[in-house]
């Protein structure tokens, strides 16, 4: 009836997991029953849960990342606090717990921090970057969305129910092959990963279509914000490089339930198919997470200087060329398997090759600040931190992809160094930029920037301190998923890198204040008139948070930084016409997602545990659910002019104030 | 376990690519650097003597110079990473004064097994090599992936099942060194590490001798148990009985290792 799932699959005999999901289980009940009693679900249910809006989903990403961020970090904590004990020790962690928390940090923090993190920035930026209304297909992105945290939520069931992997971020076979790893772990992360990639893949198609085909009169390409371009860039790789990862993960669930023979060692497998594909993703990946970083700091850096992006051109090229080089070299990730030396040398070579792009934008950025006026908000000390940071870890990356140089490094503490180095100093910081500079957008009101900085240092020196000695103890030959040791040379590096990652969770501490103090203090760091950093493209052109119409009246585009241009001109005219407004169609909310997802979460936990009959029930719910959608009326719903204009004179005047009073010189 | 203070030709020809690949890097990184701080103090809107130029944002001239500077950074790594790969390819035989020693590795869940067929000895966690002398590595692994590295003696490289890769090394000096597996193989993992004693020639040849003419053997029976999930104490030296031995894990002739026994695994409930 239930297939392998019984009571024997809750840790009753491990305390850890046990009390964290319990301590989770009674903060979600709570979180609930405080929301239906307040009366809030009514409002959750039509406004969110439902919604449609970009700018919505956008938020709803944001915060699963930030939640998410949480657990991942949990894991990283533990991590360093066992290995900081755990010399001639067995530490505080079993093998296959501690194995099951490095597989669980490494998969939460890419696919459930990273990736929604800017997946929800884009979602929320783009559209109003492009001065439209809404993205290409609204309904779609709620389904990506909803499919995200269906991933998320079976990453996190695994915690109680059953196990998760125990074979790294990326399950290399024959280690996850049903001989080496009998237990559902392997099938948590194999199930999540399918039914979130679909929600990534989707996503991906969305925002590309939003870029190519839905932009407002005069945003050609080559007048779009750099944060567009990179969203462009970053969405191409998700469309080529996802199914990749779907595939290969689908082979191996074959390999897993089947007993087919794709990467087993008996009957003609070869696991080293499977490196080759998972980092035919697995580069492009990181690419997709570092560009749209880029664009956010090219948006910062330029707003906080006062001045347009340095070298416009040279940024679009070389983000382009980014996205085509990232397929050409996975081979970097493996060359101590024996490939040979021209082989090695030319994936060597192209590695390197990427750098002199990401070079460009280093410098590009740099002249941006020259002859600046530069303003050192919060998201710029972001900026800034990023700058200096991510040139270290590029200099450990190309180090890396030195053949001679791998052959001593690979798989080492050194390389977990360098990742965390582009990771946390580039996606990571990117994204808490792009989140401080955007709240006001978002929400209406700004960030307290003394707890922000406060979070800023903190996480800066921990950082450093958190992984720096990771690059020493590299060069001492330490690799990688060390549950114990016995070289003494290894631990005070270890003891230092731990101390970094209390620094870190003070930073994090920082961060939640930060938003707590925000909300209690909103009405004093209100954002009336919807321009708070003096911004230079269209998402500043409407009001904070934006109507759900996003412009009343669409703007018309006739340069870069089209917002600043409009500045510019509101000064010199110093007359703004009246505006004329018409009713404006925009989607009706729609449950698709969300009952989409609960079929999926469904579908997934039975795989997981080979519960057939309900595998059944959920594909049949999810179809439903498609053919409901596909057979209905009416999708959209007219917001009539007077309506329009209400909501847009609310505060037309501060905007326009806004507009005269600043602007350029 | 200092890959830094290396103890043969091949670590000691990667130490070198590393800190001069690293040193050319920093001619550019630090400048970079000092060039962030300083435009980022000296434009700061609270400086009234720096310039604002609100409007420049092109210049042709930087924008050569700044394609070219990383541009040329990486021709000249390119050629280092290309002459380096050629050079260090992990196969590629090594010379060394004496006999050429022939070592086959097994990474087993979670030991390693080293089998000198031309000495007829076996040793497990635990490898006696002659000082200066080439030493020929050919490994394989007798179930899921491991990477053999020794920090000291330079190159890593997978081992995989039903496949054989090749690695050549020398060691320089005579000590005592560790080795460990480098690429995570599961519950045991950590445990895979080795002591690696480097001995000079003569003392090698008698210790093979000595060894081969021992009590313990090295058959099928013993070969069955070394293949379940285990992590032996102690360091264990055999007479070897099957010179084939490598050759029928290499071609599968041998079955791989089995896995975990179904029992007490959670959510194997099958064999509960």
């Amino acid at each position: 009836m239930l297939g392998k799932l019984t009571w024997a699959a809750i840790p009753f005999d491990q305390p850890i997991p046990l009390l964290a999901g319990a301590v989770v289980l009674v903060a979600i009940l709570a979180v609930l029953v405080w929301v239906v009693v307040k009366g809030h679900l009514p409002y959750l249910w039509h406004e969110w849960i439902t919604s449609v809006d970009h700018k919505r989903i956008g938020v709803m990403y944001v915060l699963l990342a930030s939640v998410m961020l949480l657990r991942g970090f949990s894991d990283a904590l533990m991590m360093r606090a066992q290995q900081a004990v755990a010399f001639h020790s067995p530490g505080f962690l079993p093998p296959e717990h501690y194995n099951q928390i490095f597989s669980a940090h490494g998969t939460i923090m890419i696919f459930f921090v990273a990736m929604p993190f800017v997946i929800g920035l884009m979602n929320l930026v783009v559209p109003l970057q492009l001065g439209v209304r809404d993205v290409a297909f609204p309904t779609l992105n709620s389904v990506g969305f909803w499919l995200t945290a269906t991933g998320a939520l079976l990453v996190n069931v695994s915690l109680v129910v059953g196990e998760f992997a125990r074979t790294g971020w990326l399950p290399y076979p024959p280690l996850s092959e049903m001989t080496y790893s009998p237990g559902v772990g392997v099938d948590y992360y194999l199930w999540s990963l399918e039914i979130s990639g679909v929600g990534t893949l989707v996503a991906g198609v969305n925002l590309v279509t939003t870029v190519l085909k839905i932009r407002t009169k005069g945003m050609n390409y080559l007048r779009m914000p750099m944060f567009c371009w990179t969203t462009l860039a970053s969405n191409l790789l998700i469309i080529a490089a996802f199914p990749i990862l779907t595939a290969t993960l689908a082979m191996l669930i074959l390999d897993r339930y089947l007993g087919f023979h794709f990467f087993t060692n008996e009957a003609g497998g070869n696991m080293m198919m499977f490196m080759n594909l998972i980092w035919a993703w697995g580069h492009p990946e990181v690419y997709i997470l570092v560009l749209p970083a880029f664009g956010i700091f090219s948006e910062v850096v330029s707003t906080f200087s006062g001045k347009p992006l340095f070298g416009y051109r040279s940024m679009v090229l070389a983000t382009m060329a980014i996205c085509i080089l990232s397929f050409m070299v996975w081979l970097h990730h493996f060359f101590t398997m024996g490939a040979g030396a021209d082989v090695n040398a030319i994936f060597g070579i192209a590695s390197m090759i990427i750098a002199v792009p990401t070079g460009v934008k280093i410098y590009n950025w740099l002249f941006t600040m020259y002859g600046g006026r530069i303003r050192f908000d919060t998201p710029m000390l972001w900026s800034i931190g990023f700058m200096v940071t991510f040139i270290l870890g590029g200099l450990t990356g190309v180090l890396l992809a030195v053949p001679p140089a791998d052959f001593l490094l690979h798989n080492s503490l050194f390389l977990i160094a360098h990742f965390h180095n582009v990771i946390i100093g580039g996606v990571l910081f990117g994204a808490f930029a792009g989140y401080t500079y955007w709240f006001p957008k978002a929400f209406g009101f700004k960030l307290h920037e003394g707890l922000g900085k406060a979070a800023f240092w903190f996480w800066l020196v921990g950082f450093y301190v958190a992984f720096f000695p990771l690059y020493a103890v590299g060069f001492l030959g330490m690799t990688r998923r060390m549950q114990h040791y016995d070289v003494p040379e290894w631990r005070p590096w270890l003891m230092a890198a731990s101390v970094g990652a209390v620094l870190i969770l003070i930073g994090i501490i920082f961060q939640i204040a930060q938003l707590v103090v925000s909300i209690r203090d909103r009405e004093e760091l209100r954002d009336h008139t919807g321009d708070p950093w003096d911004g230079r493209s269209l998402e500043w052109a409407t009001s904070s948070p934006p109507p759900v119409f996003n412009f009343a009246v669409l703007p018309d585009v006739s340069g870069e930084d089209a917002y600043w241009a409009q500045k510019v001109r509101a000064k010199q005219e110093a007359s703004a016409e009246e505006p004329h407004y018409e009713a404006i169609e925009m989607p009706r909310n729609s449950p698709t997602g969300f009952v989409c997802a609960f079929f999926a979460t469904i579908t997934g936990f039975a795989l997981i545990w080979h519960i057939w009959w309900m595998v059944i029930a959920g594909l049949i719910g999810a179809f439903a659910t498609f053919v409901v959608f596909a057979w209905r009326d009416h999708d959209e719903y007219e917001i009539p002019a007077e309506e329009v204009a209400r909501i847009d004179q609310a505060n037309i005047s501060e905007r326009r104030d806004m507009i005269s009073a600043a602007g350029s010189v | 376990m200092n890959i830094l203070d290396p103890q043969g030709p091949i670590g000691a020809a990667e130490k070198t690519i590393l800190i001069d690949s690293v040193g050319i890097m920093l001619a550019i990184v630090v400048p970079t650097i000092i060039a962030i701080f300083a435009f980022a103090f000296w434009f700061r809107q609270s400086n009234p003597r720096a310039t604002y130029m609100p409007a420049w944002a092109e210049s042709g001239r930087i924008e050569l110079v700044v394609w070219s500077i990383p541009t040329l950074t990486v021709i000249l790594l390119g050629g280092v990473a290309w002459i380096g790969a050629h050079e260090l390819d992990p196969g590629k035989p090594v010379e060394g004064t004496g006999q050429a020693i022939t070592i086959q590795v097994v990474s087993l869940d979670w030991k390693w097994l080293f089998i000198y067929p031309d000495q007829r000895v076996a040793t497990l966690n635990t490898l006696t090599v002659p000082v200066g002398a080439p030493l020929n590595f050919q490994l394989t692994s007798a179930s899921v992936m491991n990477v053999f590295f020794i920090p000291q003696f330079g190159s890593m490289i997978y081992t995989m099942n039903g496949m054989t890769t090749r690695l050549s090394l020398r060691a320089d000096e005579v000590g005592t060194y560790q080795g460990l597996s480098a690429h995570f193989s599961g519950d045991g993992f950590p445990d895979m590490m080795f002591d690696v004693h480097v001995v000079p020639q003569n003392e090698f040849s008698d210790w093979a001798t000595k060894t081969a003419h021992g009590d313990n053997a090295l058959n099928a029976d013993v070969y069955q148990e070394l293949v379940k999930q285990s992590v032996p104490k102690d360091r264990s030296v055999y007479r070897l009985d099957d010179p084939e031995l490598f050759l029928g894990i290499a071609t599968r002739r041998i079955a791989p290792g089995p896995g975990p026994e179904q029992t007490a695994k959670i959510g194997a409930s099958d064999a509960r």
